[in-house]
């Protein structure tokens, strides 16, 4: 193992200020939806907030990040604007998909962010797909691709592992095991529930993280992404983790015993890391607070630009289905 | 006649479960969340409590693996019931569906039955976007060798899982999620139902509606309006898509010499299409008007609502159109 890198208080205090944005933001959107001004599915991110971030820092503006309908998180973290995200959410037209997508298809090529993907494990062989073309391109760059537990069951989670070894391509698969797939628990959904293990069976170099821990989870991760750039192989990243509220808004939880939620909710990764940093001098209660109140700020901003964003043109309805550019 | 008793079209589905599972103990439901989750759409909430877990079987995220294992468990002397999430799911199950289950009979010559029953969620109108919102009932109509039910009514969802379980051959069944909690009321010993032939809702003389799912209950709602402006429409619900019945409707057309198609599904190869060229084949020369059709726009799904309903054809489009064609 390498040793832990020093984290510098301006560092630690931005990654802080992210997971607390992600999660006011997730906060928020729940309330939005009982409003009605969200609609669709949602599903938030709150409990796994020290993945997205932990991750995401790892890597460079350059590389890539795809996710699934659980991604707000990563969208935030990735720096995609909470007012673009907001506003495709209410599905107006300043949304960061023109409000054709909603919740579950955040993307932003801007930031090499691409989705927003609600099939399940359907955007782990297009991962493979970028980093394929990385290679051919002979960039440095790597491929991000989150996914859960449920996915991993999927053909496509093994063809798409299989492939990236094959040809050994720069991708970076992160499993964020939360121990459920929508109701159903991993013991009923895998004959192997360590989920790293089903890597080295594709010969691709794999590990497992506590999730609810930022620093392990940026330890794991840098190391990861320095193997890829090294080798321009696959790497596996397991993320143990739990999603602390229901799976989308119309989860009556019937699957889990409100004590093990509970029992997660004291490994809460915000307060874990806060008090990291406080205890190593890298922040001050007072900067807490004015962290706290500039995501309030932030929120209450993506809020009045949702509001105040426009609704298309229904005469507009039909675009999109093709490029309205001849060639690219 | 019977009572009317009131009930929910989510209803209908879990009596048709619950007594054919009583009925018969070949029969096992399995699919994704459908046991502690209690179904996706709480369809079979409680089942898991009354059958176990061997007859109602939560299953991973694996469409292609777990249909094709019910495919198995059909060849090999029991009755599954496979529920596939929602349709939009169904796609990676296709290669099971469609290369297997609808061709074993056939290829070998008659000698291997496939009696399973695979029921989804479908429909459009819950702003769920591109990947949630596809209207695959043509995909499946083009197969020999399926039979396609559409349940358009409450006593279709009902009545035709207890029809399907009763054939030798693989049944698909179409349900409508945004109907769910729709309740109306049908006949309380409503049971099984004719899986052959399309069925007259209303009787008229100057138009034939013709449709099937979440166009059932628009165009009888359409056919009231119209009523009350003095045009006398008839609707018919085509149910079974496949094997087509044709006389049904080419003895509407007959009779009104007018006919307008409604569907969700994309205009191009669709249902429609086909019930059109039936049309010409072999009723030209009893229309007084061309055919004309109502279907979806040939674009992915929109979240936002007013695009969302801009998609697909409206109650108030039916009456519209019907009024341009009859009075143009
Ligand atoms: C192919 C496919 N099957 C089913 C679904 C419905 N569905 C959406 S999310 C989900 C659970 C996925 O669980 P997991 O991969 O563990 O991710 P998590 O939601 O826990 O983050 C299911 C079954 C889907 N979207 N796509
Ligand atoms: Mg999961």
């Amino acid at each position: 193992m390498e040793k832990k890198k020093k984290l510098d208080a301006k560092e630690g205090q931005r990654l802080l200020h992210q997971m607390i944005l992600i999660r006011r933001f997730e906060e928020k959107s729940a309330e939005e939806y009982t409003k009605s001004k969200i609609r669709g599915f949602l599903h938030l991110y709150v409990g796994e907030e020290a993945v997205a971030v932990g991750v995401i820092q790892a890597l460079t503006e350059e590389d890539n990040v795809l996710s699934t309908y659980r991604e707000h998180g990563h969208a935030l973290a990735r720096g995609v604007d909470p007012k673009a995200i907001m506003a495709e959410m209410y599905g107006k037209l300043e949304g960061c998909s023109k409000g054709r997508g909603g919740s579950m298809h955040l993307f932003d090529a801007t930031k090499n962010f691409f989705g927003g993907n609600a099939i399940v494990s359907g955007h782990l062989p297009i991962a493979v797909g970028m980093a394929l073309a990385a290679k051919k391109q002979k960039k440095n760059k790597v491929t991000c691709c989150f996914f859960g537990d449920g996915a991993a069951a999927e053909g496509e989670f093994h063809e798409s592992m299989n492939l990236s070894a094959l040809w050994q391509v720069p991708v970076l698969f992160v499993c964020e095991n939360n121990l459920y797939a929508m109701g159903t628990a991993i013991r009923f959904t895998h004959s192997v529930q360590q989920l790293e293990k089903k890597g080295p069976a594709y010969g691709i170099e794999s590990a497992a993280v506590d999730g609810m821990d930022l620093l392990a989870v940026m330890e794991a991760a840098e190391k990861a992404v320095k193997m890829i750039r090294e080798t321009g192989k696959p790497y596996y990243l397991v993320c143990n983790t739990y999603r602390f509220r229901a799976h989308s808004m119309f989860d009556a939880e019937l699957y889990r015993e409100k004590s093990e939620v509970e029992e997660w909710k004291k490994k809460d990764p915000i307060p874990k890391f806060q008090d990291f940093l406080l205890k190593e001098n890298l922040i001050s209660a007072g900067q807490i607070a004015e962290i706290e109140t500039a995501v309030e700020e932030e929120i209450r901003k993506a809020i009045a630009f949702g509001e105040d964003g426009t609704w298309e043109e229904t005469g507009d309805l039909t675009r999109f289905v093709y490029s309205e550019t001849q060639s690219i | 006649m019977s009572d009317l008793i009131k009930i929910t079209y989510r209803e209908a589905i879990k009596q048709a479960i619950l007594e054919s599972m009583q009925k018969d103990d070949r029969v096992f439901l399995m699919g994704e969340d459908v046991g502690n989750y209690g179904g996706a759409f709480a369809v079979s909430k409680g089942l898991l409590k009354e059958f176990g877990p061997d007859r109602i079987m939560d299953v991973p995220l694996s469409e292609s693996g777990f249909t094709g294992a019910g495919i198995g468990a059909a060849l090999a002397g029991m009755r599954p019931i496979v529920e596939v999430m929602t349709v939009n799911f169904s796609l990676l199950a296709m290669d099971q569906i469609f290369n297997n289950a609808a061709t074993l009979l056939h290829m070998s010559g008659g000698q291997l039955n496939v009696p399973i029953v695979i029921r989804m969620g479908c429909g459009i109108g819950r702003q769920l976007a591109a990947q949630h919102s596809h209207s695959w009932e043509p995909f499946f109509a083009h197969v020999p060798g399926l039979i396609v039910l559409s349940a358009g009514t409450h006593e279709d969802a009902r009545g035709m899982l207890l029809s399907a379980l009763q054939s030798p051959d693989p049944v698909i069944i179409f349900e409508y999620t945004a109907m769910l909690n729709l309740e109306k009321e049908i006949p309380s010993d409503s049971g099984a139902v004719e899986i052959t032939k399309a069925k007259v809702h209303r009787e008229g003389k100057d138009i034939s509606l013709i449709t099937y799912g979440a166009g059932v209950y628009k165009c009888m709602e359409a056919a009231v309006s119209l009523a009350a402006e003095g045009i006398d429409a008839e609707v018919i619900d085509l149910r079974v898509l496949r094997p087509m019945d044709e006389e049904t409707f080419l003895a509407s057309v007959r009779k009104t010499h007018r006919a307008l198609v409604v569907e969700e599904a994309w205009k191009s190869v669709s249902i429609s299409s086909e019930v059109v060229s039936r049309i010409m084949e072999k009723a030209f020369f009893d229309l007084d008007a061309p055919v004309e059709r109502l279907c979806g726009v040939e674009v992915p799904i929109p979240y936002p609502k007013h695009l969302e309903d801009a998609s697909v054809p409206q109650v108030m489009d039916i009456v519209d159109k019907v009024k341009k064609m009859l009075r143009p």
